[in-house]
């Protein structure tokens, strides 16, 4: 199946208007493969082969790029990689059985604290981690938390997906606003504004596990609510908590109708429709729009040209309090090829792979490394420019407390999201929904 | 007793055991193993990669005072009587309709058939597209005929929510139940409704006294599916609403995965899943013993 995959990319590369860049980068690619294979600490098993189970793409390139490079891969050691597509939703229950059963694929790529859902069963990559942080300037504070349990590493946080506020220039404009205003009270203001101006905007509040979580998280945390403290103990019952819980039912009122029924895929759609003026996503809605703009759809290119992202207004907490997706890879224990598993997460993130993936991603896709500060997709397209700094901004899943299978337990059972959805849609009063989260969140963390 | 070889090949009763062994091996390795393991993993704390310890009624006693599992239960039971009460009533009118002589009949009862064979993720997200904040093509003939100024809020309000997903439900199960009854229909002999029609019975009567008498015995075992199906109905929600908004439309079903697979509580979603066997064995006691024993099956003329 590798086999097949790879040929046919390189064939379709090979043919394509663009070979000549391409056969370049993926010829430098390969030298650097080879170059690397000699050195590298980690030498694959003979006769080692590798399955890799990630989550589906959102942006083509990335996917493009990430082939690429797992192809390089295999021409340098020999080993095959075989990559699976799940949907994002679908990677942890596959994992989680994996890990449960000893028997799946190798390799794992999914979100959040997924290794943190069973750390005994991960492979220890301390010294791959090590040796990527002492040669490309360090990782950023939140990969550390995500990417050690205990004083061990787990899993290599290979890259995040930032999650900014997507609007329309004009609309806002319309609305008498330059830019996204800095703290909670001005963008308020601008989404009361906007409402009137009949350009609304909107947040998801059905179970959208992506957008859904980042903004009432970055809601909860702005206003000084957490789920826990640093020992793990449940402090959601708090005056900050209900102000945030306020905050979002006023914020709410001013949204387009219908966000309760919103998964991960509803604000994209209606963003490109030109309904929405603001919503809270990735940078893939303006990835589709330029999509759509080089296949010269007029609308699309009116939104390219509009459209434009910004990073969260800061609430009374006084420091920014956003909440990436990091997509964490790990290897299960059960593997044959523990040292194939390893030589393929450094080969990753190397500079020589690492930097032409980010660059296909087209800002999608946030590194943990500074050294990648310097990618020049971040000077590229100045609408990009503020993903780079995602990784360094954002808290990580649990907040104050631990990044595990608690944390991990409470975003799968959406116990932020779901009382912010009761509140806003008026299902139950804060103290109530407070109440109903505590007892739930009482259960979890036990 | 001598148990020789020739005793265990020949007996007839030995025999029959070996014949039964493979099915008997096949129901315990299938249904009565995983049940069990179900039930035994709803009395542990087991999470993914921990086997867990035993904790007796603990998750029980959880999920009976957690409100989400109240609303869970609440609206399966309701989901389920509803829904069902709507399939029967469509179901059996079509099959009425379509028992009748008509033009094209076979090629009618096929096309019938179609939300059937359609799988559900599919139908869902047809469902999912039908019932759009933003691009519904009910909303938006609606407000083209001008009888409406904004979108319906078909999957964002807790109640519209739970009806869309049961008119979504409907859809997808009334052609089993309509086909199923125009099969048992088929097998009521004409010579009753000649006799009845020589007697002077209206077309009412002859429904009331014939057809559905006779229509029981069927009536109660696609009942029996259909409550069954509903009951554990999975793909519609989790593609349609994913129990959102805020829960409104989580079944026990859904919640069940999302406790035990996402949310990694394995003990926990046992318990949840585990909570529907009573509920199922109710409803399977009801049709069975409720719906079939009637005065005309024990050969009284008269009902």
């Amino acid at each position: 199946m590798t086999d097949t995959r790879f040929t046919r990319r390189s064939v379709l590369k090979g043919g394509a208007a663009l070979a000549g860049a391409a056969a370049l980068e993926s010829a430098h690619l390969l030298s650097f493969a080879q170059a690397w294979a000699a050195t590298s600490p980690w030498k694959p098993e003979k006769g080692a082969k590798l399955q890799l189970l990630r989550w589906k793409r959102f942006v083509q390139s990335e996917e493009d790029g990430f082939m690429a490079l797992v192809a390089a891969f295999t021409k340098a050691t020999g080993v095959p990689v075989t990559v699976l597509n799940e949907s994002l939703d679908d990677v942890q229950p596959k994992a989680s059985v994996a890990a449960n059963t000893g028997q799946g694929p190798d390799l794992f790529w999914g979100l959040y604290s997924l290794p943190h859902l069973f750390p005994t069963k991960c492979i220890d990559v301390t010294d791959v981690a090590n040796h990527l942080g002492k040669k490309y300037g360090g990782w950023v504070p939140s990969a550390v938390v995500y990417g050690k349990s205990g004083n061990k590493w787990i899993d290599i946080p290979v890259g995040y997906n930032g999650n900014v506020i997507n609007y329309r220039q004009s609309m806002i404009e319309k609305a008498g606003f330059k830019e996204i205003p800095k703290d909670t009270a001005g963008f308020m203001e601008l989404m009361k504004a906007l409402k009137d101006k009949s350009v609304p905007g909107g947040f998801a509040l059905g179970r959208a596990s992506g957008d859904g979580n980042a903004w009432v998280h970055w809601c909860l945390w702005a206003f000084g609510g957490n789920l826990v403290d640093k020992k793990d103990k449940v402090i959601i019952n708090s005056p900050e908590t209900a102000k945030a819980l306020e905050y979002a039912k006023e914020l709410s009122t001013h949204f387009v109708p219908g966000t309760a029924a919103w998964n991960d895929s509803f604000n994209n759609k209606a963003f490109l429709s030109g309904e929405l003026s603001l919503t809270n996503n990735g940078v893939s809605i303006y990835a589709a729009a330029k999509a759509g703009a080089a296949k010269g759809e007029a609308k699309m290119k009116e939104i390219t040209d509009d459209m434009n992202h910004s990073l969260w207004p800061i609430g009374p907490v006084g420091k920014p309090t956003e909440f990436h997706i990091c997509y964490p890879m790990l290897a299960m224990k059960y593997t044959k090829y523990p040292k194939a598993c390893k030589a393929f997460l450094d080969f990753t993130m190397e500079a020589e792979n690492y930097n032409p993936w980010l660059i296909a991603a087209v800002a999608y896709i946030t590194h943990p490394l500074n050294a990648y500060d310097d990618n020049p997709v971040w000077t590229s397209d100045p609408k990009l420019t503020i993903v780079r700094d995602c990784a360094k901004r954002t808290l990580t899943a649990g907040g104050l407390g631990s990044v595990g299978e608690k944390a991990a337990s409470a975003l799968a059972d959406f116990v932020i999201l779901d009382m912010f959805a009761t509140v806003c849609t008026g299902r139950a009063t804060v103290k109530e929904a407070i109440a109903v989260a505590e007892r739930q969140a009482r259960r979890i963390y036990r | 007793m001598n148990l020789s070889w020739t005793e265990l090949s020949t007996n007839r009763n030995w025999l029959g055991f070996w014949f039964m062994l493979p099915a008997a091996a096949f129901l315990i390795a299938f249904l009565v193993y995983p049940l069990g393991l179900g039930i035994w993993l709803s009395f542990t704390d087991a999470r993914i990669g921990t086997p867990g310890k035993f904790i007796g009624l603990e998750n029980y006693e959880w999920i009976v005072g957690d409100s989400k599992f109240q609303t869970a239960v609440f609206f399966t039971l309701f989901y389920t009587v509803v829904a069902s009460a709507f399939k029967f009533a469509v179901g059996l009118y079509l099959a009425l309709l379509l028992n009748e002589n008509m033009p094209f009949k076979a090629i009618v009862r096929a096309i019938i058939l179609i939300p059937f064979i359609v799988p559900t993720v599919l139908s869902a997200i047809a469902f999912w597209w039908i019932f759009d904040p933003q691009f519904s093509i009910i909303s938006w003939s609606l407000r083209h005929l001008g009888w409406i100024d904004t979108n319906i809020n078909f999957l964002g309000d807790p109640w519209n929510a739970r009806w869309s997903v049961i008119f979504a439900n409907v859809w997808r199960g009334v052609p089993f139940i309509a086909i199923s009854l125009l099969a048992g229909l088929q097998t009521v002999p004409p010579s009753l409704y000649e006799a009845a029609t020589l007697d002077g019975a209206s077309r009412w009567q002859m429904f009331v006294r014939i057809t559905y008498p006779l229509l029981t015995p069927i009536i109660a075992v696609v009942m029996t599916f259909s409550v069954l199906f509903t009951f554990t109905d999975f793909q519609l929600i989790k593609v349609l609403t994913n129990g959102g908004p805020a829960g409104a439309t989580e079944l026990m079903a859904t919640m069940s995965y999302n406790t035990a697979i996402l949310g990694s509580r394995i003990g926990e979603g046992a318990a949840v899943s585990t909570a529907m066997v009573p509920f199922l064995l109710a409803a399977i006691m009801f049709s069975w013993f409720g719906l079939q024993r009637r005065r005309w099956q024990q050969g009284d003329s008269d009902d």
